[in-house]
């Protein structure tokens, strides 16, 4: 015990200048991806070489709502479904400032739904980081805009009716310029394709199925996190540039992940600088 | 300085209270087109290309606020305009704004209610709504215009209020004084009072977001200067980390009402005129001081001892001027076009000394007088102060 004590050595996380330490333990429970997707993000922090005192990250609410408050940026946790509007602001008013939405499938695509298709409309630069864990886990596994069809939530206790949404599809077809999907079984993948949104201008959208071994995986007898992870190793198919048409995810179904829209598109600030400086222009 | 169009202009409401927003340092504006705030974005739009301000319609006014509180926190002074049913959607943002502290302007121009109501016709059924329409509990600034010399005066004294205590400041005008034309006087850059951003200078590691002055204002830093700070619109400590428990809450939220009600005798503006000798007090804002200003004059030519109690700021309400007033006189008038919001709060304050008389000025505008020297006569003759609100009928 005396040479224990006597080697105590001061130990540094490898993410310290990513991550607040002082607010470690996390929430996350046991089994879940979330912790994934915040390690595949702080990888990609550091190897896109990037000013970080640049870069904003806001969430919304939920689980990947709270993110936000893990990673040493400048970070805002908003309101429900609200971050990508906030984000727009901040994008709009500086456009220096890159600015990266990390939120869940039910902040998202429920009660954010309008913005993000906005937002992906009029090109705002913005990464979108979207958790899909299928369900709204912070409140107990309530039914989510993406919960597959068949499968069980507190809300719909017979197997969901409700046809789920299919996010690059929406993406790509609002107007996404980066669109890709990963689980988070596929870490080193996810953080190569964040590494590149990173770079990307215009709207970036990633989604990762993640999984919810507390709610999604109990309520659905799915196993643990463990089980959930090699189902995504028997299940998911990578397929590059695969028509986002072709994504849906039925309950237990295959999952093709991969890059499927990397185009140019002009962003919502550039038209607007450069019409303004027309204006200007022809004005003298 | 172009964004300070120095000298005399004939202009409508909503064009001053652009000029306004501009000369305090507007540079943001997000918003949602809705009647009759229309002709804000339109001289914006068209002003902004001058002095370099962004302008952006979002989808709803949900996400208007939202951007305009993202925006804030670059460092660019924000607000966004709106009518009733927008602002109806604003109160989840309003609620933000005061967690996280963010300075900006909502402005107000108040038509008729509930619901849809009528786009274009003059309503004050919003100023409970500024007041209590988000959830929690908070205290707020508001201000209510009269004329659009007002619009501009008061503009800037809003974005003033909204960066001195880091609160959103609301404008409560009304579709009245909107689409007033009038001439205003905008004086010369130096001789506007602007309140600047109080910015934490210290070390970038020392900075807590929420860590409070005497004044229990916090100090902000923009995006993108490094500090790389936290916020968040769950109960927080001084680090931005959320802590749920009922010290943290007495410890956050407490000094987000005494931020504004230990200062109001500083925030709180009225003005009044006629008040010295009167018997008869007319308390009034935004658009119906008009028609109290009117009134107050015809009655006093045929003798009646009658004065006027305008509310520069609704919010905090007045309340010791008030209390005053009512012990000297034998009732205070409120005019409103409503069924009857802030008269509530003369009554409250007037604590039984005067008659409280309201009267619904509703759908007749805010210049008529008729109803008002009916009243004020019938108040003249009153001596027993009778309970609670007399009602105009």
């Amino acid at each position: 015990m005396e040479t224990l004590e006597s080697t105590k050595l001061e130990v540094i996380h490898p993410m310290e200048d990513v991550l607040r330490m002082d607010r470690i333990p996390h929430i996350w429970c046991p089994g879940c991806g979330i912790g994934l997707a915040v390690t595949a993000f702080s990888a990609a922090l550091e190897k896109a070489n990037i000013d970080l005192n640049k870069v904003s990250i806001v969430s919304g609410i939920g689980c990947t709502g709270r993110v936000a408050g893990y990673v040493k940026l400048d970070s805002f946790h908003t309101t429900h479904g609200r971050a990508v509007a906030f984000a727009t602001g901040i994008k709009a008013a500086n456009p220096d400032i890159k600015v990266v939405v990390f939120s869940g499938d039910g902040d998202l695509i429920a009660i954010g739904g309008n913005h993000f298709i906005h937002a992906a409309r009029r090109n705002i630069d913005m990464l979108v980081i979207c958790v899909n864990n299928f369900i709204y886990a912070m409140t107990g596994g309530q039914v989510a805009p993406t919960t597959p069809l068949k499968a069980y939530a507190t809300t719909c206790p017979f197997g969901c009716v409700e046809p789920p949404f299919n996010i690059p599809y929406l993406a790509d077809s609002s107007g996404a310029v980066y669109v890709a999907r990963w689980t988070t079984l596929h870490i080193r993948r996810l953080c190569n394709s964040m590494t590149e949104a990173l770079h990307k201008k215009g709207f970036s959208v990633i989604e990762v199925i993640s999984p919810c071994a507390q709610y999604y995986s109990r309520i659905n007898r799915l196993g643990d996190g463990l089980d959930m992870m090699k189902f995504y190793h028997d299940n998911s198919e990578i397929r590059h540039g695969e028509d986002t048409k072709n994504l849906d995810i039925g309950f237990q179904g295959k999952i093709i992940v991969g890059k499927f829209v990397d185009r140019e598109r002009p962003t919502y600030m550039e038209r607007y600088t450069e019409r303004l400086a027309q204006i200007k222009g022809a004005k003298k | 300085m172009k964004a300070v169009v120095q000298g005399s202009h004939v202009l409508m409401g909503n064009h001053a209270c652009v000029e306004g927003a501009l000369a305090a340092g507007c540079r943001f504006l997000g918003g949602y087109p809705i009647a009759p705030a229309l002709e804000i974005y339109e001289r914006f739009l068209e002003r902004a290309k001058e002095v370099d301000a962004t302008f952006i319609q979002m989808e709803d006014e949900i996400s208007a606020l939202a951007a305009v509180l993202g925006a804030s926190w670059t460092g660019k002074k924000s607000m966004t305009v709106t009518s009733g049913p927008g602002l109806s959607l604003m109160m989840e943002h309003l609620g933000l704004g005061v967690m996280l502290e963010t300075p900006c302007v909502i402005v107000d121009i108040q038509r008729v209610g509930p619901s849809l109501g009528m786009p274009n016709r003059p309503s004050q059924g919003d100023m409970m709504q500024a007041r209590w329409g988000s959830h929690g509990d908070y205290e707020i600034v508001a201000l209510s215009p009269s004329s659009a010399q007002d619009m501009f005066d008061y503009t800037i004294k809003a974005f003033n209020f909204s960066e001195r205590y880091r609160i959103p400041v609301a404008l409560m005008a009304d579709e009245y004084v909107a689409h007033v034309k009038e001439e205003i006087i905008i004086p010369p850059f130096e001789k506007i009072h602007i309140e600047p951003r109080r910015y934490y200078d210290g070390p970038h590691n020392g900075y807590l977001p929420f860590k409070r002055d005497k004044n229990y204002v916090p100090r902000m830093v923009d995006i993108g200067k490094g500090y790389r700070f936290h916020v968040t619109g769950l109960t927080h400590d001084d680090r931005g980390y959320p802590i749920m428990n009922e010290e943290c809450q007495e410890y956050n939220v407490h000094p987000l009402v005494r931020k504004i009600r230990d200062y109001a005798d500083s925030i709180v503006e009225v003005q009044e005129s006629n008040t010295e000798d009167a018997e008869v007090v007319i308390v009034s804002y935004g658009g119906t001081t008009r028609a109290a200003l009117k009134a107050m004059a015809q009655a006093r030519k045929s003798g009646m001892k009658v004065g006027s109690l305008k509310l520069v700021t609704v919010w905090p309400f007045p309340e010791k001027r008030v209390v005053e007033l009512a012990k000297k006189v034998k009732a205070l008038i409120v005019p409103e076009m409503n069924f009857g919001q802030v008269v509530f709060e003369v009554e409250r304050c007037s604590h039984g000394y005067a008659n409280v008389i309201f009267v619904p000025h509703g759908e007749k505008g805010a210049e008529h007088t008729e109803d008002l020297l009916a009243v004020i006569t019938q108040a003249m003759q009153e001596n027993i102060v009778r309970d609670g609100i007399i009602e105009y009928t």
